[in-house]
């Protein structure tokens, strides 16, 4: 089998675990819209200040959702031994590593599609910007945390203390591309009169080359027993 | 016992070293300029953030070592280097406020060059909690070599962030424009804490391979005829 099918047939198992599952999808879209309703408690009903931090609050919900997502992908690998299955096939580690890493992001954008009118709705706010350069934030934002994401929960898929060392490894990690994400975001759903869009694009794209490449080289040896 | 003598002599001489460099910094060289007599922590501070920025470097090649030949030396090397890296990033994150409350009038600033300072601390203490829930050695020294490799992607990150970002810090380094009065006890201090940081490091190291060894002797345990045969022989 080549790479690209492999890695195209392993998607497909990833998306459809997904999908049976959906129950457990929708339970994560719950628990970061009810997120983006604490922070508006948590800030008060001052609606311009919950505005201008809008987009930090959406970021801050995608981030503590993700790490639920990718705890969630490992998981069911392991309670089944779906994943010494998968080790034992004849198929390339960086195959299983990107088709699983693909798949979380697909989740992790369709998550986004659900929280970003929420988020509009909930700030009330009038998006100055195009809807697919915000897209395009969402789609980078969510590559930044799921590339280093993925290897971290296969990482600590076995360790008693998943939930815990899964967060301090991934949040310093992804403090930059959650930062242009923020940012970007922000120019996009405010308006951008300095120009500055393009240079957090950009920051965002190189941090999504470093740990997508990174990553996938290094998958192979957190999958070694 | 000749490599404990090693570390005493290099952590002799790397404290001899900084106590040089402060004499001099602190008695000969003139005041900085724009910050006066408080411009003196310079002389700590940047070979503190030097040798946590070596410590760490020298922790990701272990690392890479350890990917590359799964010797358990590496793993001890890594571990060590980890170790005095967070020491002496941890001091910087100490020394920082000290400098900048007098010069600046605030402790802390969301700054790029502070903020992924305690973004690295953070990361590779992450990176030493993991190492404890993990009680197989081989995989133990596979996980910790890999979050080394990807956590030591924020050390260039500290680096560059005043050049990147709108920084309150310093520029990157330029020392052509330095005198030689200030210059001097820069370059005594950084070899100081370069030695002493090395000094640190082979002590962690020789630990670190102590337990190691200590461990798989008492994986090894001999069969009994053979423990018979051990006492039957003098």
């Amino acid at each position: 089998m080549n790479p690209l099918a492999t890695f195209l047939a392993l998607l497909h198992k990833d998306l459809l675990v997904g999908w049976r599952g959906r129950v457990r999808l929708v339970g994560l879209g719950t628990y970061a819209i009810a997120l983006l309703l604490l922070f508006s408690f948590a800030v008060g009903p001052d609606s311009v200040a919950l505005r201008d931090h809008a987009s930090a609050y959406l970021w801050l919900a995608v981030l503590s959702a993700s790490t639920l997502l990718l705890a969630q992908s490992f998981q069911q690998e392991v309670e089944a031994g779906a994943l010494e299955g998968l080790v034992l096939l004849p198929i390339s580690p960086p195959a299983l590593y990107y088709a699983k890493a693909s798949a979380n992001l697909l989740l992790l954008f369709f998550l986004s599609l659900v929280l970003l009118p929420a988020t509009v709705l909930l700030f009330d706010i009038a998006p100055a910007g195009s809807i697919l350069v915000l897209l395009l934030v969402v789609a980078l934002g969510g590559g930044g945390i799921v590339a280093p994401g993925t290897l971290y929960a296969a990482l600590t898929a076995r360790l008693s203390a998943q939930q815990v060392v899964l967060p301090v490894l991934l949040f310093p990690l992804v403090v930059p591309p959650i930062l242009a994400a923020v940012k970007a975001t922000d120019l996009v759903l405010e308006g951008d009169p300095m120009g500055q869009l393009p240079s957090w694009l950009g920051l965002l794209a190189v941090f999504n080359a470093i740990y997508w490449a990174l990553c996938g080289v290094l998958f192979g040896k957190v999958l070694d027993e | 016992m000749n490599r404990l003598r090693t570390v005493l002599i290099l952590g002799g001489l790397g404290l001899a070293a900084l106590l040089i460099g402060h004499g001099i910094g602190l008695l000969a060289s003139p005041p900085e300029h724009s910050m006066g007599e408080t411009g003196r922590i310079l002389y700590l501070h940047v070979p503190t953030a030097w040798a946590a920025m070596l410590a760490f470097t020298g922790a990701f090649v272990a690392a890479i070592g350890a990917l590359w030949s799964a010797r358990p030396a590496f793993d001890a090397a890594m571990e060590a280097a980890i170790e005095v890296g967070l020491v002496f990033s941890v001091l910087i994150c100490v020394q920082g406020p000290i400098w900048a409350y007098p010069t600046q009038n605030y402790w802390w600033t969301w700054d790029p060059r502070l903020t992924t300072t305690a973004i690295m601390v953070v990361a590779f203490l992450g990176v030493l909690i993991m190492r404890r829930l993990v009680h197989q050695p081989e995989r133990r020294m596979m996980l910790t070599a890999v979050a080394t490799i990807v956590s030591w992607v924020d050390v260039p990150v500290v680096y560059f962030s005043v050049k990147w970002w709108d920084s309150v810090h310093q520029d990157l380094s330029d020392v052509s424009g330095v005198d030689w009065v200030m210059l001097e006890p820069l370059l005594i201090s950084l070899a100081g804490t370069t030695l002493l940081g090395t000094a640190f490091w082979l002590a962690r190291y020789q630990i670190a391979r102590a337990e190691s060894q200590r461990q798989e002797a008492a994986l090894d345990v001999p069969d009994l005829p053979e423990q018979l045969q051990l006492e039957e022989q003098p």
